[in-house]
């Protein structure tokens, strides 16, 4: 494994540090008070589309994350019309699920939510043969459904598990969502949301059962509460192992 | 000779075939549109080139996250939808006095955009479940 990782590591070093680089220069530009402005007013996506600059993530404090609570699930399932399916339960649709954690030694367990990790190296994109998994400019990873072939190879190559086929016909989709049966999908962090700068339902449900685990953010903006956070508390990547850079980072596990 | 025959033949089978096609035609499909007034391109444009409009938006959309684009109100699937869907059914498929409906039907044009996207209007609310 480790002998196999070596040349990757290595082209994927380079390649992050010419990416560090260039980030660091919009960094410096984003420093001056007027350039500023302009970007945060980016963070909603208007005609000119999403840039490069924002990178969306997401906090999630799992010494906040109540067990049993399953309110970021059926938010989910609510905003993007995620319907049970005809009987088939193995088959449904899953974009967030709640996983329950024990240490076997301390007796120590932890709740948390996963999902799609939007990675800024994501798997999924690199195994698509026809480039319907693709990144967005800001760090959203989507499925286009219009180019979609339904080969699932995304699904196999998806450490977290994410994403989901839809093998029925759907009808009661929201308008704002479209989904339907043959393609892959997974979470969207809820991306027509987002664009109209508000939040992903789950962290929005998450505030409103007063737990407040989850926060969403840009990473690339020191400013924004999400860096503060993971600048000044220690948070771990789910498989960092893999130098994925996912974009949702975990607190407490 | 032969040539002339032939030209003959087709002749006659041109002047057979014409009234035929002219008296025996699907009749146009009447379409009520709910929301008359400015639509983004003149009718005959629009008929012929909505799906290359809705191509360039779709991809505009998705890949770049252009919103509210030039275009983007009239280009959007969901701005046809809010024009164009009827009043009694809330939807643009249904039946054939429908918008996008009687159209595909008329010119029979499989209607593929619907197995994903919704055809009502009006986001539906609470439509999910635990799953």
């Amino acid at each position: 494994m480790s002998d196999l990782q070596k040349p990757e590591t290595g082209r994927r070093a380079f390649l992050g540090a010419t990416a560090a680089a260039t980030a660091a220069g919009l960094g410096f530009v984003a420093l001056a008070p007027g350039v500023q402005l302009i970007k945060f007013a980016a963070a909603k996506a208007g005609p000119e589309g999403v840039s490069g600059k924002v990178r969306w993530g997401m906090l999630i404090d799992t010494t906040r994350c109540a067990t049993g609570c399953t309110a970021c699930v059926s938010a989910c399932a609510t905003e993007n019309a995620i319907t049970p399916g005809s009987g088939r339960p193995g088959q449904s649709s899953q974009w967030i699920r709640k996983i329950e954690l024990k240490e076997q030694k301390s007796g120590r367990e932890v709740s948390l939510p996963m999902m799609c990790q939007h990675c800024a190296e994501p798997p999924c994109v690199d195994v698509c043969p026809t480039g319907a998994s693709f990144k967005r400019a800001d760090g959203i990873v989507l499925v286009d459904r219009h180019i979609c072939i339904g080969c699932r190879y995304c699904m196999m190559a998806c450490p977290y598990k994410a994403r989901s086929f839809v093998h029925e016909p759907l009808t009661e989709q929201n308008p704002q969502v479209p989904r339907g049966k043959g393609c892959v999908e997974s979470c969207t962090l809820c991306v027509h949301r987002v664009d109209k700068g508000e939040q992903p339902a789950c962290v929005e449900a998450c505030a409103k059962s007063e737990h407040e685990a989850m926060l969403f953010g840009d990473l690339n903006d020191p400013n924004s509460e999400i860096a503060k956070r993971i600048a000044a508390t220690p948070t771990s990547q789910v498989r960092a192992d893999l130098r994925l850079d996912p974009g949702v980072r975990y607190q407490g596990i | 000779m032969l040539r002339r025959i032939l030209n003959l033949v087709l002749l006659v089978l041109a002047a057979l075939a014409m009234p035929a096609h002219a008296g025996a035609g699907v009749p146009k499909p009447v379409l009520t549109i709910e929301n008359p007034g400015q639509c983004v391109a003149a009718p005959e444009v629009i008929r012929r080139t909505h799906m290359d409009l809705l191509k360039h938006q779709r991809d505009k959309t998705m890949h770049e996250g252009q919103r509210g684009a030039k275009g983007d109100k009239s280009a959007s699937l969901n701005a046809c939808i809010e024009c164009h869907a009827s009043k009694k059914t809330g939807s643009v498929l249904g039946s054939n006095e429908n918008f996008c409906q009687g159209c595909h039907a008329y010119v029979a044009v499989k209607l593929d955009c619907f197995e994903c996207h919704q055809a009502r209007t009006g986001l539906i609310k609470a439509a999910g479940a635990k799953p």
